[in-house]
């Protein structure tokens, strides 16, 4: 039922915000200290929601789950990052953008173009070798030390509202930057997918593939559309991330938070994506922060998994999924 | 134009030469034979209809020529050229569209997005200019969106042109297909049981549009229904398929007059 569902959805969002502010409510927290860590949670959500985001592109315009995601954020920054010893920023962009397209027409090529009309888990399982050869060939080609990434962001915090409130709120400037980039990129793919007769096709793709072959659409140039811009994505989130954590192998264990992400919001949702992520972000932090002292700490690394386990139970499309229901 | 005005102006109407042909043409997957040695041709400006019982290969013969399908032998001949399978790309770009039994239409998008997409092919303008939305990109979106206006106009469907078709009743998602189809200005139509699934009126509605198409746009539509009223009530001539093969073609008087239809339709003792 429709309005049973709705009503869930607002259950369900009342009582995230309960949450959120109840340490606030039963005295435990003070404002200044609390708003700290909601913005935190929200920042570190953008960055899940960076690699979701590449997820659910794919997977709504090929019906693809994308395994190898979270190894092209990475393959994309160690890219960059050896680049940008032998040239500046700009120049070494660039060409790692041209490199994420290449990889997607050979993805389309090798990968895609044989297994068509297969099914999903076989496609899935091709993703997986995908994701383990870039991990091979990335570190084989450009070494697995810890790089450092540096594209100038400002690296020290601001304290911001000192006279409002006692000590101020401590507020990271990169984050901010981090925050507002992924904006820009959210709000120009909308753009490009509501305004653009490629984005139509695009969207015409992930809606029905027969209907869209009959009025001219060709699925394999779309794909390696797709692929390409989840590159560019992947490639931002590379950027983001490896620059505030450092360019490493562990940049892939923490992209896997991204699985958690798309089954909260749903594998169809591009709003989805960002919202769960959002979710995500602020959930770890809080109950880190708040919960966790009563269970040792930790509750970070699982807080996602349980919350995604949860949803599966429950509610397995999603937030903003589609629910799924065959005719019989 | 009432019903059976537009009947009688389908009557009086001089069919032109064949615009699609198809010789020989065999598809089988696996073992089980879909079509064996069918041939027929389309004339332009015609109603042409395939009709049998379930199973016979209807759907088949027009994934054939739409391209989604390779027939194992034969050939089939559209607008002069001659290949041994056409491609869905090639189909569209050289004038064929098509409507689908199922319905296949982009559930995500409105009435209005659906229809504009079929317009995909004869849109020219370059990525960047359409991100931008200046000069000739605009002109352009501007051109596509008054014809689409007009298709619009001419189903009957404003009241609903902004809403997702996800939403709409199944006799209206018909006709957003139909839409879709029209959009791409096509020389041969293939509807794929157009009015499977409709109520009286429903039918009677979608008759008038598919002969409204015909007669006002000169467009060649080829048909595959089930309901037989309709059938000889449209097409100019009919195809019969049964298990795959060809059993009858001419005229609906012809066709109905024909033993191997009856016995096709009815059963027959062996």
């Amino acid at each position: 039922m429709a309005t049973r569902r709705g009503v869930l959805t607002g259950a369900f969002f009342a009582l995230l915000a309960l949450a959120a502010v109840a340490p606030m409510l039963t005295g435990v927290a003070k404002f200044p200290q609390w708003l700290e860590i909601v913005l935190g949670g929200l920042m570190s959500g953008v960055l899940y929601s960076l690699v979701a985001l590449g997820l659910v592109l794919i997977f709504k315009a090929s019906g693809v789950f994308n395994f190898a995601q979270g190894a092209m954020v990475l393959f994309a920054a160690l890219c960059l990052v050896r680049l940008m010893e032998r040239m500046p920023f700009v120049v070494a962009l660039a060409l790692v953008l041209a490199i994420m397209v290449a990889l997607a027409w050979l993805v389309e090529r090798l990968v895609l173009r044989p297994l068509v009309n297969q099914e999903g888990i076989v496609l899935f399982m091709a993703t997986l070798g995908v994701a383990y050869f870039l991990d091979g060939f990335g570190q084989l080609a450009m070494g697995s030390d810890v790089y450092t990434l540096d594209v100038g962001m400002p690296k020290e915090p601001k304290i911001l509202f000192e006279s409002t409130f006692e000590g101020g709120i401590l507020v990271s400037t990169e984050d901010v930057i981090a925050a507002l980039i992924a904006a820009v990129l959210v709000a120009a793919l909308a753009f490009f997918f509501q305004k653009t007769a490629t984005g139509r096709a695009l969207r015409a793709v992930a809606d029905d593939h027969q209907a869209a072959q009959s009025i001219g659409i060709p699925l394999n140039r779309i794909w390696v559309i797709v692929w390409s811009v989840a590159g560019l994505v992947a490639l931002v989130a590379g950027v983001v991330w490896g620059s505030k954590l450092g360019v490493q192998f562990s940049l892939q264990q923490v992209a896997l938070k991204a699985l958690p992400v798309v089954i909260l919001g749903g594998f169809t949702s591009i709003p989805g994506a960002i919202v769960g992520g959002l979710i995500i972000g602020l959930g770890e932090k809080l109950s880190e922060v708040y919960v966790g002292p009563f269970f040792g700490g930790g509750i970070e690394n699982w807080f996602a998994y349980v919350l995604a386990l949860v949803f599966l139970l429950f509610r397995p499309e999603g937030l903003f999924g589609e629910r799924h229901i065959d005719r019989v | 134009m009432s019903f059976d005005e537009a009947r009688l102006a389908v009557a009086a109407r001089t069919l032109g030469e064949p615009i699609l042909a198809l010789e020989g043409v065999s598809l089988a997957f696996g073992g089980v034979k879909a079509l064996s040695d069918v041939s027929f041709d389309v004339r332009e400006h015609e109603i042409r209809a395939i009709i049998g019982p379930n199973g016979a290969g209807k759907s088949s013969l027009l994934n054939v020529i739409n391209g989604v399908y390779r027939p194992h032998a034969g050939r089939i001949t559209f607008r002069g050229e001659t290949h041994h399978h056409m491609e869905p790309r090639r189909a569209a770009e050289r004038g064929i569209a098509r409507t689908f039994q199922s319905l296949a239409l982009f559930k995500g998008m409105s009435v209005l997005e659906n229809i504009l997409a079929g317009r995909n092919l004869l849109m020219k303008s370059s990525l960047f200019l359409q991100a931008l939305r200046v000069g000739p990109a605009l002109a352009e979106e501007i051109a596509h969106r008054q014809r689409v206006e007009e298709i619009i106009d001419f189903l009957e469907i404003q009241h609903v042109r902004k809403t997702p078709v996800g939403r709409l009743p199944y006799g209206l998602q018909k006709r957003v297909d139909l839409g879709r189809a029209l959009a791409a200005e096509p020389r041969v139509l293939l509807l794929d049981e157009p009015m499977a699934g409709m109520n009286v009126e429903e039918k009677q509605d979608m008759s008038r549009f598919i002969l409204d198409v015909n007669d006002e746009f000169g467009t060649t539509i080829v048909l595959i229904e089930h309901d037989m009223g309709v059938v000889m009530d449209l097409s100019d001539r009919v195809v019969v398929l049964d298990y795959g093969r060809k059993i009858a073609d001419g005229t609906p008087d012809e066709v109905r007059a024909s033993q191997a239809v009856i016995d096709a339709y009815l059963g027959v003792k062996h």
